[in-house]
């Protein structure tokens, strides 16, 4: 082996890799918000009562979870362009990540709700709590509480899986290391810095979350129970 | 002009299909080989092999599969060697998938209750004989319905092959697409395809995990317990 690591026409370019890795935070996380919204509204929907509301939400999840995310990304965008719904790639990118997510936080939610024991809801109901109440206090705060590492380490791997949003050459750091590959033709050197940054943001997402968690659930704390 | 899909079009997409099927079962057998090698590293006695171990499994799960993709790929061309795309793709998935998985079995054997392994002791047996004879024999049945559950990502992460030229079912797609320019049927086809090679193995993996926990309903915490293995996909 007589390959000569070059990393310095690589690092030239870090203005570039920094401003990918911020449009990769601002994807991941305005993904993140959207995708819980609509993860939470398909879990509470799950389990409504009407069979209809339930089926279309059991629906969703199952396409969803049982595709890939490339062949997602390209249908929202190569497919509802043909269709003549043009969306600029960057707002394609947005949508399946959503629609993606959705999915995955439906299924975790689910099982938070579930685990959620009856007699908590009935008691709420006898100290005459609105239906309101009960649902953001007595059911959506303790679930979203049980399952939280694993929406948390969900939503971490969403912000890995946008770097599939390149393929449709939606701006983010993979895309800008495509670029900066084809600009330096040090591609190894850069997909290892682009690595680099990914775990550094991956890093910073977790200590995000954990920082989220001890602020929000104060009561775990209290009691004595680490996260 | 050919330009309306027909059995030819069907046939190719067949064909990706195959190779999807080939680098998954690909995957799977060199990720659980190594996957398991990285769970016992991460129980092990040693402190450095458990470090390494969970350094790897760290510096696997938190880079993006594509990034692993392009890796390998560039990775192997500038050792010299000039192989096949399926090479690249099979390398990175079966990292991607050993550290996954690893990581998987490492929470099934560390579900097996301790006791067991206490009993084992005052059996004397060694401590490999505890492992094998005792704990795995054990761990493997809590260990089916999250592995079956991991296969599906397994197959759904094949399509980023794509990007290192491998042509499976994404891949074959795309080339059809880009031939006929019908996106919304080729890629919903794509699509559907993918899913029924996912559906069933998730089917089987949710009836595995009834059947799992089917003594066991009343406890919530349990079902969490082994749920949060499954929930970490991409």
């Amino acid at each position: 082996m007589t390959y000569k690591f070059d990393f310095a026409a690589v690092l030239a370019q870090w203005p570039l890799f920094l401003h990918g890795a911020w449009l990769t935070i601002q994807l991941a996380v305005i993904a993140t918000l959207l995708g819980f919204l609509i993860g939470t509204l398909c879990a509470f929907g799950r389990g409504s009562r009407n069979g209809w509301i339930a089926q279309a939400c059991s629906i969703y999840v199952e396409t969803i979870r049982n595709t890939p995310l490339l062949v997602q990304i390209f249908i929202v965008y190569f497919g509802l362009s043909s269709l003549g719904l043009k969306v600029p790639a960057y707002v394609a990118a947005i949508a399946a990540l959503v629609i993606n997510i959705g999915a995955y936080t439906t299924e975790i939610m689910r099982a938070g709700i579930d685990s959620i024991h009856k007699g908590q809801i009935e008691a709420a109901e006898c100290l005459a709590l609105s239906r309101l109440q009960v649902y953001w206090h007595v059911i959506l705060r303790p679930a979203m509480e049980r399952v939280y590492p694993a929406l948390t380490s969900q939503f971490v791997l969403l912000m890995l899986a946008s770097s599939i949003t390149s393929q449709i050459s939606a701006e983010e750091l993979t895309a800008i290391a495509n670029r900066v590959q084809s600009d330096t033709y040090r591609s190894f050197e850069t997909y290892i810095v682009v690595a680099v940054f990914y775990l550094m943001l991956s890093l910073l997402m977790r200590l995000g979350f954990w920082a989220i968690g001890q602020a929000v659930f104060t009561r775990r704390r209290r009691l004595g129970t680490t996260m | 002009m050919n330009n309306e899909f027909n059995l030819n079009h069907l046939y190719f997409l067949m064909q990706g299909v195959g190779w999807t099927v080939i680098l998954s079962l690909m995957a799977f057998a060199g990720g659980g080989l190594l996957g398991f090698g990285v769970a016992l590293a991460r129980i092990s006695r040693s402190r450095t092999l458990r470090w390494l171990a969970l350094a790897y499994v760290q510096l696997v799960q938190g880079t993006p599969l594509l990034i692993l993709m392009f890796l390998s790929y560039f990775g192997l061309s500038i050792m010299g060697l000039s192989l096949p795309a399926i090479v690249a793709a099979g390398l990175s998935m079966t990292i991607y998938v050993s550290a996954y998985i690893g990581e998987i079995w490492r929470g099934c054997i560390e579900a097996v209750p301790k006791t067991q392994w206490e009993a084992a002791e005052c059996l004397a047996l060694t401590r490999t004989q505890r492992l094998f004879m005792v704990i795995l024999p054990q761990a493997l049945r809590i260990a089916t319905p999250p592995t079956v559950g991991f296969m599906v990502q397994i197959v759904k992460n094949t399509s980023l092959a794509s990007v290192v030229g491998f042509v499976e079912l994404a891949r074959a797609g795309q080339i059809i697409n880009n031939s006929l320019f019908e996106p919304f049927v080729v890629y919903m086809l794509v699509a559907g395809l993918y899913f029924l090679l996912c559906f069933p193995l998730s089917w089987w993996a949710r009836k595995l995990e009834n059947r799992l926990l089917a003594g066991r309903k009343p406890e919530p915490e349990l079902k969490k317990g082994i749920g949060n293995v499954q929930y970490c996909e991409s």
